[in-house]
């Protein structure tokens, strides 16, 4: 196993936080528009086009090891495991039985 | 500019080359990540839950944040961010000091986000949007849920401000490392793996902000 000992360009650096200023501004931006049900699905893929950004240039993962790409991934799968098995249980209670 | 190398790292008995060490460092840094993803993650599922039972309490809560201050601290962490990967940047190649500059920017950065968060604090508390049982406001319009979002809101901004207080400790450690030319070309593992651990409390706040700041 190796990792790799890759230098990212200067440049990469300014324009990933330049991109991702921007999309801080849009943020908050759309918060101020009404897309009703679409509202925190807008705000989470924003924030997920950030995060992919930290990850690939800042946490390097588009250059190293991709077994650190797996083993994230890895993490955030379960995550939405727990999410989707909890969301189930709230959705299939029969109101009348349920205490929430 | 000075380039002054690093002294030499001495690569522990157990690893064929300070390659495999460097992986096998930032192997067990990923996989802290994971379990760091997961506990705030648990935090994450549980607003999501009771954001769609109480939509109300979450949208009222939401009016005793100012995004403002939540905007500030985005850029201040994004900021931060950028340095500490330029500090490795640097130490990459060979430029001790400016590396050196890179991490007290990102702990000044640090600095400014608990400062922000100090003033966000003791501005609600004096109000008494407390968290639990010490929730004392009380106006006529308040909703009786009320507590719930700010229960959700300490807990998840205290977490991730207790993570920034460490990220600070480790950075700090990090600078007194760099004062002693310990990192260089050859040798630079700490600031990566630190540099991870900050650009994940990073990302978790790049989710707070609209969750916690911009509740529709």
């Amino acid at each position: 196993m190796s990792s790799s000992n890759h230098i990212v360009p200067l440049n990469i650096y300014i324009k990933v936080l330049s991109a991702l200023l921007v999309l801080t501004v849009l943020t908050v931006a759309v918060a101020q528009m009404d897309f009703g049900v679409f509202n925190v699905l807008i705000a989470m893929g924003i924030a997920t086009v950030k995060a992919t950004l930290v990850l690939l240039f800042f946490m390097h993962l588009k250059y190293d090891n991709k077994l650190f790409l797996v083993i994230f991934l890895t993490g955030v799968f379960f995550l939405i495991v727990l999410f989707l098995f909890c969301e189930f249980d709230i959705i299939t209670r029969i109101p009348e039985n349920s205490v929430l | 500019m000075t380039t002054v190398e690093a002294k030499t790292h001495k690569v522990a008995h157990h690893f064929d080359s300070a390659d495999q060490e460097k992986a096998a460092s930032k192997l067990g840094i990923w996989l802290f990540l994971c379990t760091e993803i997961l506990m705030f993650g648990g935090l994450f599922v549980g607003y999501a839950l009771y954001k769609r039972m109480y939509p109300d309490i979450f949208l009222q809560g939401s009016t005793f944040l100012d995004w403002k201050l939540g905007a500030l601290n985005t850029v201040v962490l994004l900021v931060s961010s950028l340095t500490m990967a330029l500090s490795i940047y640097y130490a990459q190649k060979g430029k001790n000091s400016k590396s050196t500059t890179c991490l007290w920017i990102t702990l000044l950065c640090g600095f400014i986000f608990m400062g922000v968060k100090y003033i966000e604090y003791s501005h609600k508390l004096h109000l008494g949007l407390a968290p639990g049982d010490f929730f004392s406001y009380t106006e006529t319009t308040t909703l009786k849920g009320l507590p719930l979002y700010f229960s959700f809101y300490y807990c998840m901004t205290g977490l991730h401000g207790s993570h920034v207080l460490a990220g600070m400790v480790l950075i700090f450690w990090l600078i007194i490392r760099s004062h002693k030319k310990h990192f260089g070309p050859s040798y630079y593992t700490p600031l990566e793996c630190v540099g991870l651990f900050w650009h994940l409390v990073d990302l978790i706040w790049i989710y707070l902000f609209p969750l916690l700041y911009l509740v529709e």
